[in-house]
C-alpha cells in the first residue's frame, strides 16, 4: 500500500544531542501508528519534525503528494494535517467553543472588513463553522463546558479540547502527542474511543504517541519503537511486542515500572 | 458570540442583560447628561474620561487582545491629532468625519511599521522598541516646525468642531461629539474581538506555536493588531486634542500619557472592552476625589504640590495591589460583585 506519510532517514540534533538518527517512519492511508519508546527517545521531536516545528538536519518527510525537508508548519492545515501537543498547548483566554472554531481558522475565506460589519458572506461562514464546531464538541460530549475558559477545565478535558480543536478540521492527518499522559483508566478508554471514531468518520491517518502498552496493544495497527532516537522496532503490535530487541530496549523496562 | 441553534443552554450567558445595560447607558449619555450636565462635567470630567477610555480600548486590542506590550499609545495619539491637525489646516473642505478617519488612517499605517519588530520581538524587547518610536515621535514634532504651522511655541489651537454646519464648540457638543466617535468605536472593537480575526488575535497571545499550526496568519495577525490598535489610539488623540485640550502640542502626549494609557488598561481588565472605560473612570476620577479628601482632611496645608505627590503614590499603589491581588482588573471585581448580588447566598 502505497503511504500516506513517509519519514525517510530524518535526523535531527541538538547541540550535541541526537534526538533523531536517520528515522523512517511509513503510514498507511487511514492507519492508527503508534510510535512508542521511553522518555527521551525522540517520539515528540519526530512529531514536531512532521509538523515542521523542528527542521531536521537531512531526510525528507512525505505528506501525501508533497515531499520536504522542512515541512511548512504556515501550510500544515493547508495540507490536511492536525496535531495535539505533549504539554497543552491550548488559548487559555478563549471558551471552547472558540478554541474549537479556532481550529477550522484555515478555511477562513471572509475578509476583515466582511467579518466586522457582518456581510452575508461571513455570517454564514460563521454559522457553517460553529455548526461544525458543535456537531465536534457533542460527539467528544464537551457540550457542558463549550462556553467554558479553555483553561479553567480538569487536566483530561483540556486535553479533549485540544483533541477537539484538531479534529474540527477533519485532517486527513492527525498527530497525537501522548494524548492520553495523566489520565485515568477509564479516561483512556473514552479517549481511545474519540481517536477510533475520528478514523471511522472521516478515514484520518493517525500518528499517535502513547506509554500504556495496553492502549497501543489495542488501538493501534502498527507500532514504531524508537529508543535513543533510532528506531529499533516496527510491525504489528505483536510481531513488535514479540521482538527481542524492543524487549530489551523498553518492554521489560515499562512492564517493570508498571509492576512497581 | 450568543448562539441560539443549540440544544444546550449555555450556562451563565445574559446577553440580553448586558445588552439592557448598554441601552441604558447610551440613553443616560445621550438623554439625561445633556440636560443636567454642566461645564465641568464636561469638561474636567467626561471628555477627558471618553478620549483616555477610546485611547485605552485601542491599546488593550494590541496588548489585552493580541499580547504585544507597547509603551508608545501616547505617540500613536499625537500622530492622529497631528494628521487631524494639518488635514484641517491644509485640506479645510474635509469634512470633520472624513478627517478623524484619515487621522486614524496615519495613525494605523505607523502602527503597521512600528509592529514590524514583533514579529522578532516579545515581550520586554517588544516594548523597548515600541518605546523608541515614543521618542522618535516627539523628534519628528520638534523637529519639522511646520507640523505645527510654524508657530513658535510648537502650540497650535486645535480647530472649531464643525460637523455638517452645526458647531460643537461649546463644552456639551464635544462632549457629544467624544460620546459619538467613542461610540462608534467601541461598537467597531466589539465586533472585532467577536470576530474570527478577535479570535485569532487571543490564539497568538496564549500560545503562538499552536496557532501556527492550525493556520493563523501569525505574522499578519501581529501587523493587523498593531494597525487597528493604533487607528483607534490616533482617533483617541484627536479627541483628547481637539476636544479635551482645545491645544496641539507635543506635551500633551508625553511618555506619562503612554504609561497612563496603560496603567488604564492594566487596572481596568487586560483583555476586555469594558476595562477600558472601568479603568479611565477611576483615573479620571481619582485625582478629583483625592483633591476633595486632602482638602477635608489637611485643609490648607495641601497644595497642588501635595495632590500631585499623593495622586501618584495612589496610583502606584492601585496598580501594585491589582497586579497582585487581582490581575484581571476592575471587570473581574465587577463581575464578582454583580453575580453576588444575583444569587445571594
Ligand atoms: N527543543 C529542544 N532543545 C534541545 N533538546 C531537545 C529539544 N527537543 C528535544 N530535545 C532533546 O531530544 C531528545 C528527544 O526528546 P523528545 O523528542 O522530547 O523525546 P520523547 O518525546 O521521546 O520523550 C531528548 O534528549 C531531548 O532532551
Ligand atoms: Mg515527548
Amino acid at each position: 500500500m502505497n503511504a500516506f506519510l513517509a519519514v525517510d532517514a530524518v535526523s535531527l540534533g541538538f547541540g550535541g544531542a541526537v534526538a533523531l538518527d536517520s528515522v523512517d517512519l511509513s503510514v498507511a492511508k487511514g492507519e492508527i501508528h503508534a510510535v512508542i519508546g521511553p522518555n527521551g527517545a525522540g517520539k515528540s521531536s519526530l512529531l514536531n519534525a512532521i509538523s515542521g516545528l523542528y527542521r531536521p538536519d537531512s531526510g525528507t518527510i512525505r505528506i501525501a503528494d508533497d515531499g520536504f525537508s522542512r515541512v511548512p508548519t504556515k501550510r500544515l492545515a493547508e495540507l490536511g494535517v492536525a496535531r495535539t501537543f505533549q504539554n497543552l498547548a491550548l488559548f487559555k483566554g478563549l471558551s471552547v467553543l472558540d478554541t474549537v472554531m479556532a481550529g477550522l481558522v484555515h478555511r477562513q475565506s471572509a475578509g476583515l472588513a466582511a467579518q466586522i460589519f457582518g456581510l452575508p458572506a461571513a455570517r454564514r461562514e460563521a454559522r457553517e463553522h460553529r455548526e461544525r464546531a458543535e456537531a465536534v464538541i457533542a460527539s467528544l460530549d464537551l457540550a457542558d463546558v463549550r462556553d467554558r475558559l479553555a483553561g479553567t477545565l480538569p487536566y483530561g478535558v483540556q486535553k479533549r479540547v485540544e483533541l477537539a480543536r484538531a479534529l474540527v478540521a477533519r485532517p486527513r492527518l492527525l498527530l497525537l502527542d501522548e494524548p492520553m499522559a495523566g489520565m485515568t483508566a477509564t479516561e483512556k478508554q473514552r479517549m481511545s474511543g474519540y481517536i477510533r471514531a475520528a478514523r471511522v468518520s472521516s478515514g484520518t491517518t493517525i500518528v499517535l504517541i502513547e506509554h500504556d502498552i495496553g492502549v497501543v496493544m489495542s488501538l493501534s495497527d502498527r507500532v514504531t519503537v524508537l529508543d535513543h532516537g533510532r528506531r529499533i522496532a516496527s510491525g504489528t503490535p505483536a510481531e513488535v511486542q514479540a521482538d527481542p530487541a524492543v524487549l530489551a530496549a523498553y518492554l521489560g523496562l515499562a512492564f517493570d515500572e508498571e509492576a512497581a | 458570540m450568543a448562539t441560539t441553534s443549540s440544544p444546550v443552554a449555555p450556562p451563565l450567558r445574559r446577553p440580553s442583560a448586558n445588552r439592557v445595560g448598554l441601552v441604558l447607558l447610551l440613553v443616560l449619555a445621550y438623554g439625561l447628561v445633556p440636560l443636567v450636565g454642566t461645564s465641568y462635567l464636561y469638561e474636567a470630567i467626561l471628555t477627558p474620561f471618553l478620549a483616555l477610555s477610546l485611547a485605552a480600548l485601542g491599546l488593550n486590542l494590541l496588548t489585552g487582545y493580541a499580547g504585544q506590550l507597547s509603551l508608545g499609545s501616547s505617540a500613536f495619539m499625537a500622530l492622529g491629532a497631528y494628521a487631524a491637525f494639518n488635514l484641517s489646516l491644509r485640506l479645510p473642505v474635509l469634512p470633520l468625519p472624513v478627517t478623524l478617519v484619515l487621522a486614524g488612517l496615519v495613525s494605523a499605517l505607523a502602527g503597521l511599521i512600528a509592529g514590524l519588530p514583533a514579529l522578532r520581538l516579545r515581550g520586554f524587547y517588544l516594548a523597548v522598541s515600541t518605546l523608541a518610536v515614543q521618542f522618535f515621535v516627539a523628534w519628528v514634532l520638534n523637529r519639522f516646525g511646520w507640523l505645527s504651522n510654524d508657530s513658535p511655541s510648537g502650540v497650535v489651537s486645535a480647530p472649531p468642531l464643525v460637523i455638517a454646519g452645526l458647531s460643537f464648540e461649546d463644552a456639551r457638543g464635544r462632549y457629544l461629539v467624544s460620546l459619538t466617535v467613542v461610540s462608534l468605536l467601541t461598537l467597531f472593537a466589539w465586533r472585532l474581538v467577536a470576530s474570527p480575526t478577535g479570535r485569532s488575535f487571543v490564539a497568538v497571545r496564549d500560545n503562538e506555536t499552536a496557532a501556527r499550526v492550525i493556520g493563523v496568519e501569525v505574522a499578519r495577525t501581529k501587523l493587523l493588531a498593531f494597525a487597528l490598535s493604533s487607528f483607534i489610539v490616533g482617533i483617541a488623540g484627536v479627541l483628547w486634542a481637539f476636544a479635551y485640550l482645545r491645544t496641539v502640542e507635543p506635551a500633551g502626549f508625553n511618555l506619562d500619557r503612554s504609561f497612563q494609557i496603560l496603567f488604564i488598561v492594566i487596572i481596568g481588565g487586560l483583555g476586555t472592552l469594558r476595562g477600558a472605560f472601568l479603568g479611565a473612570g477611576l483615573i479620571v476620577v481619582l485625582p478629583l476625589l483625592l483633591s476633595r479628601l486632602g482638602a477635608a482632611l489637611l485643609g490648607d496645608g495641601f497644595d497642588s504640590g501635595t495632590l500631585e505627590m499623593g495622586q501618584r503614590i495612589a496610583l502606584g499603589g492601585l496598580i501594585v495591589a491589582f497586579l497582585i491581588r487581582e490581575p484581571a482588573g476592575l471587570v473581574a471585581l465587577l463581575d464578582r460583585a454583580v453575580r453576588r448580588v444575583r444569587r445571594p447566598a
